[in-house]
């Protein structure tokens, strides 16, 4: 694909000065003008078309002749990468779906409920840490991170007595501060126990997820390298996104006392609540990336074979023409705020989905009411991941 | 109202099962959408709309009769 033309503008993720829980503003002109329009993804990388209008969105994601696979040409990536087979996401049909199947069971509403008590009681743990540490506290580091790695350890199978094991290697993992020589260590570390664990359940089944694994192995679907590539994608997906969610929710939240209030005084329903902070918050924020196999059209537009996409979900989440003039508000007793697209749409749509919203419900309300007082410390400041795909606060110093 | 589902589409979501929960289940095999009641109440018919409007696989389709 053509680099660098002078004429198409370089994809900025750059937020607004003063509004760092809102997309760039630059979107709302494109969804306008240019809804879907051609960008590059930096100084001599490639181009691909950038989608920002919620009804184009869902059209692409939800259209079979997209696909996720990054080692096809025209992938829009600033640089090549490849992924494990295990790593479903950027797998087409019928290899994702092959995956993506052995593992819905496990993310049903109904089982996932059976984890909303568990997940109270690492919470409420955590929260006593934090509390008998004293402010001030960084949040992220005390809560966010933690809960949702302790969580999947849950829901994998992974025995409480590893459970510092795996939460001190996945947080390597997402660390911008160590090496990547550090990060490849971990990543191993982590494989070679998620395939250790695997062999163990196929010996001596139980009934979690690393057992359904186990199962797939013997039946021959898949290697046994494969189901723990499949363990570590899950902690890849559901952890850091998790813990931007929760500690960004936080932020919301304070910055809208009056919406907070509103959920405690039980105008505003909670399932409906925690939607909308997905839609208004929408962390991915570097977008969905896929590639054209085929010629098709999406609104007005021609997208050719080859062609890169990118789907800006901060942007459709803001879509007026769907939200309403009130669609950069945030409003918890919003009617269609489930619309949302911030877990993605089509084949793709997120696997872990009924596990992020158990999580974010538990915690979101609880943390106020624990914490009445909470508030980010006098005299420190919010960092955020700027550049990260996902976004949310890198260091949130509370006090209470 | 006249509810379907094309089974073979369903990608578990869960976002029905979510929304309506007296209209529709999950297998308890691998979380395929399960219909209850293919001619639902009228009390249940604005959350069997959105359940068709936001399943990601466009698998619900509603037929007003
Ligand atoms: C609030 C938290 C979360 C957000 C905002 C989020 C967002 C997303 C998005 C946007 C996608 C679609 C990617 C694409 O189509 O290119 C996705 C896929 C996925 N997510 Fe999540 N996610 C969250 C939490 C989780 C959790 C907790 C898990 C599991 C432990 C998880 C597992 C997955 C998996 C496995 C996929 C790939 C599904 C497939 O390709 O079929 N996510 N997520
Ligand atoms: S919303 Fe659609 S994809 Fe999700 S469980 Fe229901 S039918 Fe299946």
């Amino acid at each position: 694909m053509a680099t660098t033309d002078p004429g198409v503008p370089v994809l900025s993720m750059a937020r607004d000065e003063g509004a760092p829980l809102d997309p760039p503003r630059q979107y709302e002109g494109f969804r306008r003008e240019a809804p879907i329009t051609r960008v590059s993804l930096g100084q001599d990388a490639p181009t691909a078309w950038l989608v920002t209008r919620w009804e184009d969105a869902r059209a692409v994601l939800a259209n079979p002749e997209v696909s996720t696979d990054l080692t096809r040409p025209g992938y829009p990536a600033r640089t090549p990468m490849t992924m494990p087979p295990g790593f479903f996401l950027f797998q087409d049909d019928p290899v994702h779906d092959l995956f993506r199947k052995v593992l819905t069971r496990e993310f049903m509403v109904k089982r996932i409920e059976a984890l909303r008590a568990p997940t109270a009681r690492i919470f409420d743990g955590l929260m006593d840490e934090m509390i008998a540490q004293g402010p001030v506290t960084d949040f992220v580091e005390a809560v966010a991170l933690p809960l949702p790695s302790l969580v999947i350890s849950e829901l994998l199978g992974v025995p409480y007595a590893d459970h510092a094991f795996f939460q001190e290697h996945s947080k390597v993992l997402i660390d911008t501060t160590v090496t990547g020589e550090q990060k490849a260590t971990a990543q191993a570390a982590l494989g070679d126990y998620l395939e250790t664990l695997v062999q163990q359940r196929r010996k001596e089944p139980r009934d979690d997820l690393i057992t359904r694994l186990g199962e797939q192995v013997d039946a021959g679907t898949f290697s046994a390298r494969d189901a723990a590539d499949v363990g570590a994608f899950l902690l890849f997906a559901g952890h850091e996104t998790t813990a931007n969610m929760i500690g960004l929710g936080v932020l919301a939240l304070l910055d809208h006392p009056d919406q907070l209030s509103r959920l405690y005084a039980g105008q505003a329903e909670l399932a409906t609540a925690i939607e909308e902070l997905l839609r208004y918050l929408t962390i991915a924020q570097s977008g969905l990336a896929r590639v054209a196999t085929e010629d098709f059209s999406v609104g007005d537009t021609t997208i050719r074979a080859g062609d890169g996409l990118i789907i800006m979900l901060n942007s459709a989440n803001r879509d007026e023409t769907v939200f309403s003039a009130t669609a950069d508000d945030l409003d918890l007793t919003r009617s269609n705020a489930r619309q949302h697209i911030a877990f993605g749409y089509g084949i793709h749509q997120c696997l872990g989905q009924p596990l992020a919203r158990m999580e974010l419900q538990v915690v979101l309300p609880e943390v106020f009411r624990r914490m009445p007082e909470l508030r980010v410390a006098d005299g420190h400041e919010v960092v955020y991941k700027s550049h990260a795909a996902a976004y949310g606060p890198a260091f949130l110093p509370v006090s209470w | 109202m006249q509810v379907e589902v094309d089974v073979p589409k369903c990608v578990a979501s869960g976002q029905c099962v979510l929304i309506a929960p007296d209209v529709f289940d999950q297998r308890d095999e691998d979380g395929i959408v399960v219909l209850l009641d293919d001619s639902p109440p009228v009390e249940q018919y604005a959350a069997v709309r959105e359940s068709a409007l936001v399943c990601p696989a466009a698998a619900i389709t509603v037929s007003e009769r």
